[in-house]
Parts: structure tokens; C-alpha cells; sequence
């Protein structure tokens, strides 16, 4: 079963990996969303993944029982989801915005100012920043 | 005032004030005045931490008062408790500056509260104690450096800050992957924790695995040679006052990171990184100053000199004596100074010839002459001169690695050292000495709010260039803590405790 979860995670982490790879940018975030949860499923796996003992002390314990379930990796993938649909969000959002004003979502024609500015052309590609 | 809560302090206050000024949403000079005065609070409460920290050494504090491995706990080790203050410092600094250089659209979409949540975010990440809580300051980092880069809503940021965005999200994806695995492999995120079960574990493939994830996870927040194009496509089109934020502490955090992991985890020896390391270093010191070389816009040179600097750092890093690590931290600190203090100038230059564009600007050394030796003192100190901090940064990083035998890394070090100093004189000759294109009937006046942080971050320099004595005496004392960590254990655990919870 661990090669099943193994596998589940490397399609996750490939598949994310080669839309990032592309130039469309909502592509591109889908990917990243993918990478997430490929990770988010990575943090779940390397918990105990094989009890179901649900992880409370016994009446008259004061520790766990040895087979009881990992709650830990339970409460990091929540935070680990909220925080990533969250920005997932915000990313899609950025993209929308960048592609309305620049009238493509092709990452690379969005703006040319990471561009080293050229002798010829007019240096009035300055932003105004105040 | 408690000793737990002076750990605190530093998260809450910026917090706290970020929440307040998001109340006061539609009251500006409201959001002004609380911002500064918690800025200050922020300043005050950072400088009595290194007190604390300087005369008790390390200091932890769990929260929820959960024993050490299963809450989250806080650690103040000298090295934190140095770039909490200098956070502290230039936040204040940058929070003046900003005055003036913030506009009221900006104030609009919600400045202060950003400002204010990066600020905490920062502290965060240098102060947390625990590996998972690292990865959600960086990602409250994230979100709200990207709110700071798209401040304006113009098209370049909002395009420079999805890329910023996909690349930084790529790496605190690596990151928390990294941190999965670490997890799976020992079974606990507390940093001292894992300090004391990692040397007792045999290296499997899954723990290298993670090293090189988070590695490369860091890489990408530092700006390192292969992954570092967010970084100019991003930082030149923020506001000044962002972006000297930006410059001073983001990458800095990344270091940050990387020498607590690779001191207190994993260590550059063991993990068989060192020629890695030290092959990426020179890069990134080769490319970021290549890359300065080629532009026009002071804004764009000084972004791709943050890259050359950074690998000053990494170099320290990777030859990791003590002496080596003791000149890493001494640099991160001037660096902070440093470069913060010369995108300010940015701005004010601008301000004063109206252009960023340095073919256009020049004559302001007849027209601005106490901004002249305000620009000289970074500068000359970013590219290394004696009596500057620079000198004693650069000397202390390159001694160490000559001490180590890599004379070609210092070879290197000292060739980007020359290239850095002719990037300032480029600027120095087009917007000081040259005369201008276009000469101004009226000079134009910088506010007092520009040259005040200006002026005294220029004082800061020159105190550590003049009296570097203290600060390489505390850059060792934190070097030594970094390497022997049985200081940070101890803090963490009080004493009973370690050998009961050793094997769990």
C-alpha cells in the first residue's frame, strides 16, 4: 500500500510540475495547486497511516495506547489546505488582474519590464512609484 | 516585564497594530499615527530581547505551556535576537520614510496593514522554534508581500507579482515537501528536538532527500544563481519604501532559514553539500553583479546586487567554521543596513532629479550635496571600503574562507567585490557628478522624512565600520552557538527532560 500512496504522490508532483511548466498562467497556477496537494498528501503519508484507533488515553491511563492513530499530520494538513486554497485564490485573482490589463495571460507578454531596458527604446517605461 | 513575553513581543506588536490599522480602514492619519507609534513600540521591545538574549544567552517559551516537543515553543538565540533588532531598526526607519513616500491611493488599498503583517511575519520566521511554524510564516510573508508589490495596481506589478508569486509559492511548496519527509523520518517538528535525534540517525535517502528539498526550497527565498528571477522582475516596480523593505529583510529571511537548518538539523559536512554550496555561492556572486552591470535603473542595479550579496552569505555558509558563520552573520546584519538604506537613496534621487532612469538624471552633487555623502556611505560600504561595515563584512567572510583553504572562492569574492564598487560608481557619475540632460531652474526639495532614516541608517553604518569590535564579538558568540547546539537544546528543554524524551 505504501508504493500505491508512493505513486499517488509522484502523479501528483509530475503533473504539477509540467503545467507550472507552461506559459498560460492559469495553467500554470493549476499546477501549482496540484504541487500542493501532492505535498499535502506527502505530510498525511508519513504519518501512521495504518490505525484507526482513534488517538485518546484510555480511562485510568495517563498515555496513549502504542497502536493509536497519528492526529499530528491530521491538523498540519489542514492548515497546510487552508493556507494553499487560500493562495491559490489570491494567485488565480493576480492572474485575472494581470490579464485584464494586459490583455494576454502569457506570462512572458505581460510586461516587458524585467526586460534590461535598451538603448533605443524611450526610457519611459519607468512605473510611476510615488 | 516578563522574560516570555519579551519573546513575544516582537510577533505581537506588529500583529496586533495590523489588525488595528485594518479597523481603522477608512481613517489614513488614524492608521499613520498608530502604525508609528507601534513601530517604535516594535523598536523598543526588539533592542530589550537582544538585551535579555546578550546577558542570559538563549531563551525559549512554549506555548499554551505545552512541554517542549508537542507545543510550539520560541527560541531567542543571539543570531535571532540580531536580526530581530535589525528588523526592528529598519522597520522604524522604513516606517518614516514611508511617510512622505506612501501615497494616499496606496494608504487606500491598504498599506498599513500589510506593512505591518510582513513585519510580523518576519519576526516570526526568525524567532519560531518549530520547523512547520517556519513554513506558515513564510507563507503569511508571502500574502502579504505580494499585497505590498501590487500597492499601485499597475500592470508591471501586478505582472511582476504573479511571477514572484508562482516561483515563491514553488518554494515554500519544496519546503513544506522537505518538511514532510523530515517528519516522516524522526517524527517531530520541533527544531531542538530534531537537533538531538538527527545526529543519532543514520543519513537514509529520505532524510538527504529532505535536505536537498528544503535546500532548494530556500534557495528560491533567497534568490540564489539558478532560481533568482523573481527577484528583478518583482522588487524594482514596488514603491520605494516597499522595496527597501523588501531588500533589506525578505531574502534575509531565507538565509536566516538555511543557516538555522543547516547549523542545528542537518550540517554542511554531513549532508556532503559543501562543494555545492560554495560552486552556487560564487555563481550567484558572479551573475547578480554581471547582471547590475547591464542597467540603467538604480532601482534594477541594486536588486541584482541584493543576488551578488546573498551569495556572500551562502559562502559563509558553506565553509561553515566558526569564523566563516561568525562573517555570514556579520554580513547579513551590514546587509540589512546597507542595502535598505540605498533603496531609500533610490527614492530620494529620485525625488531629486525626477527620473529613475540615470542617463537622465546628474548635477546633484552641485544641487544636493549632503545627499552625496548620505549615497557615499552605503555605497563605498556595500562595495567593501575601509572604514566602512562592508570592509569588515567582506574581510571577515573572505579571511575565513582563505583560513579554509578555497582561495578560488575568494578569488571570486574579491573580483565581484571590484565589480560592485564599479555599479556605485555608475551612479555615483550619472546622477551626482555628470551634468544633467536637463537642468532644473528650481532644485527639488527631499523631505525631511527621506533624509531622516536615510541619515541615520548611515549612522548605523558607520558605527559598525568604526566600532566593529562589539558587533564581531557577538557575531562569534551567535557563530558558536550555531555550531555547538547543545545551548539551543538546553533552552528548549530544561535539563531533567532531555534524556527522557531523547528516544521518543
Amino acid at each position: 500500500v505504501t508504493y500505491f500512496f508512493a505513486a499517488a504522490v509522484a502523479a501528483y508532483m509530475a503533473g504539477g510540475i509540467y503545467m507550472m511548466l507552461s506559459r498560460h498562467a492559469v495553467r500554470m497556477i493549476l499546477g501549482l495547486a496540484l504541487l500542493t496537494n501532492g505535498a499535502i498528501l506527502l505530510i498525511f503519508f508519513s504519518g501512521r497511516m495504518d490505525s484507526t484507533q482513534p488517538p485518546v488515553v484510555p480511562l485510568g491511563g495517563t498515555i496513549l495506547d502504542a497502536d493509536a492513530a497519528n492526529a499530528l499530520p491530521q491538523a498540519l494538513v489542514l492548515t497546510a489546505i487552508v493556507i494553499g486554497f487560500a493562495m491559490t485564490a489570491f494567485t488565480m485573482v493576480l492572474a485575472l488582474v494581470a490579464g485584464k490589463m494586459s490583455g494576454t495571460l502569457n506570462t512572458n507578454k505581460m510586461s516587458d519590464f524585467d526586460l534590461p531596458a535598451s538603448k533605443d527604446k524611450s526610457p519611459n517605461k519607468v512605473v510611476k512609484s510615488s | 516585564m516578563s522574560r516570555d513575553l519579551a519573546i513575544v513581543l516582537p510577533v505581537l506588536i506588529p500583529i496586533a497594530t495590523a489588525a488595528i490599522t485594518a479597523c481603522l480602514w477608512n481613517s489614513h492619519v488614524a492608521q499613520k499615527r498608530v502604525g508609528l507609534v507601534s513601530l517604535f513600540a516594535l523598536l523598543c521591545s526588539s533592542f530589550y530581547l537582544l538585551a535579555i538574549v546578550a546577558d542570559a544567552g538563549v531563551v525559549a517559551k512554549q506555548f499554551g505551556a505545552w512541554k517542549a516537543p508537542f507545543g510550539i515553543s520560541f527560541v531567542a538565540d543571539p543570531l535571532s535576537a540580531a536580526l530581530v533588532t535589525i528588523s526592528g531598526i529598519l522597520g522604524f526607519c522604513v516606517g518614516v520614510f514611508a511617510l512622505r513616500d506612501v501615497s494616499a491611493r496606496h494608504q487606500r488599498n491598504g498599506f498599513h496593514p500589510l506593512y505591518h503583517g510582513l513585519l510580523a511575519a518576519v519576526n516570526g520566521a526568525f524567532l519560531t522554534g518549530d520547523i512547520f511554524n517556519l513554513y506558515v510564516w513564510f507563507e503569511v510573508m508571502l500574502v502579504t508581500s505580494i499585497g505590498l508589490l501590487v500597492i499601485g495596481r499597475t500592470r508591471d506589478q501586478v505582472a511582476g507579482a504573479l511571477k514572484y508569486a508562482a516561483l515563491n509559492l514553488f518554494g515554500t511548496i519544496l519546503f513544506l515537501s522537505g518538511v514532510a519527509l523530515l517528519y516522516g523520518a524522526t517524527g517531530t517538528l520541533n527544531m531542538a528536538h530534531l537537533a538531538q535525534i538527527l545526529p543519532n540517525t543514520q543519513m537514509s535517502p529520505g532524510l538527504m532527500a529532505s535536505a536537498m528539498l528544503l535546500l532548494c526550497g530556500f534557495a528560491i527565498k533567497m534568490g540564489l544563481f539558478p532560481v533568482f528571477f523573481w527577484l528583478p522582475a518583482s522588487y524594482p516596480s514596488a514603491p520605494i519604501a516597499v522595496g527597501a523593505l523588501f531588500a533589506g529583510l525578505l531574502t534575509k529571511v531565507g538565509v536566516y532559514a538555511a543557516f538555522r537548518v543547516f547549523t542545528l538539523l542537518f550540517t554542511v559536512e554531513a549532508s556532503g553539500l559543501r562543494e555545492t554550496l560554495a560552486v552556487i555561492a560564487a555563481l550567484t556572486m558572479l551573475v547578480g553583479v554581471f547582471g547590475a552591470v547591464i542597467q540603467w535603473d538604480m532601482r534594477r542595479i541594486l536588486t541584482f546586487h541584493i543576488i551578488s550579496q546573498i551569495g556572500y552569505m551562502l559562502m559563509g555558509l558553506a565553509i561553515a567554521t566558526p569564523l566563516a558563520l561568525a562573517g555570514g552573520i556579520f554580513y547579513v546584519v551590514h546587509h540589512i543596513i546597507v542595502k535598505a538604506n540605498l533603496f531609500l537613496l533610490a527614492g530620494a534621487i529620485y525625488h531629486a532629479s525626477g527620473t529613475h532612469d540615470l542617463r537622465k538624471s546628474g548635477g546633484l552633487l552641485r544641487s544636493h550635496p549632503w545627499l552625496a555623502v548620505l549615497f557615499l556611505i552605503p555605497a563605498l560600504s556595500l562595495a567593501g571600503l575601509p572604514p566602512f561595515s562592508g570592509f569588515w563584512a567582506k574581510f571577515l567572510v573572505i579571511d575565513a574562507t582563505m583560513r579554509d583553504g578555497a582561495h578560488w572562492l575568494a578569488a571570486v569574492a574579491l573580483l565581484a567585490g571590484i565589480l560592485t564598487l564599479f555599479s556605485m560608481t555608475k551612479i555615483w557619475n550619472e546622477a551626482f557628478w555628470k551634468t544633467p540632460a536637463l537642468v532644473r531652474k528650481q532644485p527639488r526639495r527631499v523631505p525631511m522624512a527621506f533624509v531622516a532614516p536615510i541619515a541615520a541608517l548611515g549612522a548605523i553604518t558607520m558605527a559598525i565600520g568604526l566600532f566593529a569590535e562589539p558587533f564581531v564579538t557577538y557575531s562569534r558568540a551567535a557563530a558558536a552557538v550555531l555550531v555547538d547546539t547543545t545551548a539551543y537544546v538546553a533552552a528548549v528543554f530544561p535539563a531533567p527532560a532531555i534524556s527522557s524524551l531523547g528516544g521518543m
